[in-house]
């Protein structure tokens, strides 16, 4: 028993060494760190719905190396951005830079909103002036009552 | 009358919105390289390793840049044409083996036979990163001062070696 019980910390110890042979997976949890929010912003262009984060498609992996290299170069976000907007295009960032370009796709929805503003306010003014708050004359209720007196 | 006008202009309008975003093809991504210096790089070259190539060989010729692969599936539908293209000797054609296994490459170009003037080989795809290359094959036509004028993305067809590639080689070799 007592040599059970010294086994004990041998295995224990035996536990920390796996713990650390799975280590260099994340060598620089700092690089590794900026590397996910970077590619979370950025456009796998073979699976085009997923982030280059997520996407397992080789040319992710091999991007996610050249950004990972440039984060070790000590670039910063921009510049790992532009890096890959100069080879890729401005298709590669989920949230488009706002320039010249780009001025409909950011506007569009806010100009869609005033124009749906504007055609809403002119058809509820249209609609007030075709039914003009003009009540009955005395005439018209004897007769609307004869009417429903009549049907019933 | 009028009370359908409106809407059925806005059918009209929407039906014709849709058919052209469902025509467009999402994977041309429109490449910011052109008009753009093709960028330089050195990798040895497939059949003969100890000899290598870098773009500005080339520099005073026009000449079609192919990036390809053995691995590559559209490569084999494409590689006819570039084939038959290549017999009429109009521009040299580089052809870069892209993240490939050198035995593989050089099967693959005896089996189906050769139409590059050049085969650099970039094993592990630093080159195609430099061009955009995001789904071989890709094209890309270089003029004679080393600037790149156009991309294809995805095989080269009939079609746009008649329409585009053969008229632009054309008018830059004037």
């Amino acid at each position: 028993m007592k040599r059970l019980l010294a086994l004990v910390p041998a295995a224990l110890l035996s536990f920390g060494l796996l713990a650390n042979e799975a280590a260099p997976l994340a060598e620089d949890p700092v690089v590794e760190q900026r590397l996910v929010h970077i590619a979370g912003e950025l456009r796998c262009l073979v699976c085009q719905n997923e982030s280059l984060a997520g996407s397992q498609a080789d040319l992710a992996k091999d991007l996610r190396r050249e950004v990972r290299g440039l984060i070790k170069e000590g670039k910063s976000d921009e510049e790992v951005k532009d890096f890959l907007v100069s080879r890729y295009g401005d298709f590669v960032l989920y949230r488009p830079q706002v320039k010249p370009e780009t001025y409909l796709l950011w506007g569009g929805p806010f100009i869609l909103l005033v124009a749906g503003i504007i055609a809403l306010v002119s058809y509820l003014r249209r609609r007030n002036r075709l039914a003009p708050d003009t009540p009955l004359t005395e005439e018209e209720k004897k007769r609307a009552a004869d009417l429903l007196k009549a049907d019933s | 009358m009028n009370k359908f006008l409106l809407p059925l202009g806005i059918f009209i309008v929407l039906v014709a919105l849709l058919a052209v975003g469902l025509n467009l093809n999402p994977r041309e991504v429109p490449s910011p390289l052109i008009g753009k210096p093709a960028p330089a790089f050195t990798v040895p070259q497939l059949h003969s390793p100890e000899k290598t190539f870098s773009p500005q060989d080339m520099l005073g010729k026009v000449w079609l840049f192919n990036v390809w692969a053995s691995w590559c599936v559209s490569c084999r539908e494409e590689h006819p044409i570039l084939v038959e293209f290549a017999r009429t000797g109009m521009v040299p054609i580089v052809g870069l083996d892209y993240k490939d296994k050198r035995e593989d490459g050089q099967r693959w170009l005896a089996r189906f036979g050769n139409p590059y003037s050049i085969v650099p080989f970039d094993a592990d795809g630093r080159v195609g990163i430099d061009y955009g290359v995001y789904g071989v094959p890709e094209t890309y036509l270089i003029d004679k001062a080393g600037v790149i004028r156009f991309k294809q993305i995805g095989p080269i067809t009939p079609e746009v070696l008649e329409k585009k590639i053969i008229p632009l080689v054309q008018e830059l070799n004037k």
